[in-house]
């Protein structure tokens, strides 16, 4: 076997067992896969009277939208939707990163951005819901 | 970043060799096959040849003999049984992982019969591919009966129910077919087990004779080795033997999570 891989970087002297081995199973990644399918199914349900609360604010001024979102069952519907689809997006975006992005540093650091992102875009969604909600 | 094209010393060149027609045949096939010697310091060719078909096999692998003997000896690719049941000759014909023993050259569709070797992985010679990590990745998940009860005398008894449960599961001849069709493995073969390893990681989990089922699926939780498979089911489409690796893989994900929720 030659000493350089395809690459042309040199080819480590590790087994082939022990370069599958590698650093053991991290005993992780089931909870992502279960609450990648909660969240699914949650957004699901929650489509419908997600997009008749939308309807219904459609064309309205903040006063009407306000007024809408007033309704506590309006609101919960609508923080319910943020929670499930922003959740649903965070672990959507770190599988595409842990899929394309190889070299370390740069995957832990987008992996760094998506968590930060994630929680800006529900915060800032979720404080505008009680904005509207409480009428302020 | 995953590496989308290929290196520098893998692109294929224009240089291509076309072989004579055979003297005298009538009924001729156009074969397009992959070349590279690792010896001789080139980028890989693709080279045409003319199959005399009424001098040979109807299968892919009886015109690769048939160069072989007739027309190129240095062409290189792995045979054995010729009947589907080894493994050996897996290939990429006509753009899709198969046996060459049970394509039938009739069968791919009209113009030249592209063969290539199994996608992204090294080269050993023309159509050989280096399936080093790929065995040690079937090694990795312990392929053997585990128990800790002793030995009984006789057999390691098994209903003829439990038995039925390893249907479609035991089948598999570890020809690649599968793993080279997936590109969650291609993107990240040193991490992610593949297709045919965690089907036949599934096949000893659901043996009812295996004392070592939590120890296996410890060893299988983890988001590069299990969860790297997105279901896009290439596997089930590439396997020769009409096995469905993504529902195996599916199943293990579900044993995982019933240990959880």
């Amino acid at each position: 076997m030659s000493a350089l891989d395809s690459q042309g970087a040199p080819r480590s002297m590790r087994t082939p067992l022990g370069r599958v081995r590698a650093l053991g199973a991290a005993h992780s990644g089931t909870q992502d896969f279960w609450r990648q399918r909660l969240t699914a199914v949650a957004m699901t349900i929650l489509m419908i009277p997600g997009i008749v609360v939308v309807m219904m604010v459609l064309g309205r001024n903040q006063a009407g939208a306000a007024q809408i979102l007033g309704s506590s069952w309006v609101a919960l519907i609508l923080l319910l939707f943020i929670l499930a689809s922003t959740w649903h997006m965070k672990i959507g975006m770190q599988v595409v990163i842990e899929d394309y992005v190889h070299n370390e540093k740069l995957k832990i650091a987008s992996i760094m951005a998506n968590n930060f992102f994630t929680v800006a875009v529900a915060l800032a969604a979720v404080y505008a819901i009680f904005k509207l909600s409480s009428g302020v | 970043m995953v590496e989308f094209a290929l290196p520098k010393n893998s692109k294929i060149t224009a240089n291509g060799k076309t072989w004579p027609k055979p003297a005298g045949a009538t009924q001729l096939r156009e074969y397009k096959i992959y070349r590279w010697n690792p010896d001789d310091g080139q980028n890989p060719r693709i080279d045409t040849y003319y199959v005399n078909t009424e001098d040979c096999g109807p299968m892919v692998l009886d015109g690769l003999i048939w160069i072989k003997n007739n027309i190129d000896p240095s062409l290189t690719f792995r045979r054995s049984c010729r009947e589907g049941v080894c493994g050996s000759c897996a290939m990429n014909i006509d753009g899709q992982n198969t046996l060459a023993c049970t394509r039938s050259m009739h069968d791919v569709k009209d113009g030249a019969v592209k063969i290539n070797p199994l996608p992204h992985q090294p080269v050993v010679k023309d159509l050989v591919p280096d399936l080093t990590n790929f065995y040690a990745q079937y090694a990795s998940i312990e392929p053997w009966l585990k128990t800790s009860t002793p030995t009984p005398q006789k057999e390691w008894r098994q209903s003829h129910e439990d038995r039925e449960k390893l249907d479609g599961l035991y089948e598999c001849i570890l020809c690649a077919c599968c793993s080279t069709s997936c590109p969650s493995y291609w993107w990240n073969s040193e991490r992610f087990l593949g297709p045919a390893a965690l089907l036949q990681a599934t096949r000893w989990v659901k043996d009812s004779r295996d004392e070592a089922t939590g120890e296996r699926l410890d060893n299988l939780e983890d988001p590069f080795r299990l969860y790297r498979c997105h279901t896009i089911m290439n596997c089930a489409k590439a396997c020769p033997k009409g096995l469905n690796p993504s529902e195996a893989i599916a199943e293990l994900k579900l044993k995982l999570v019933e240990r959880q929720v």
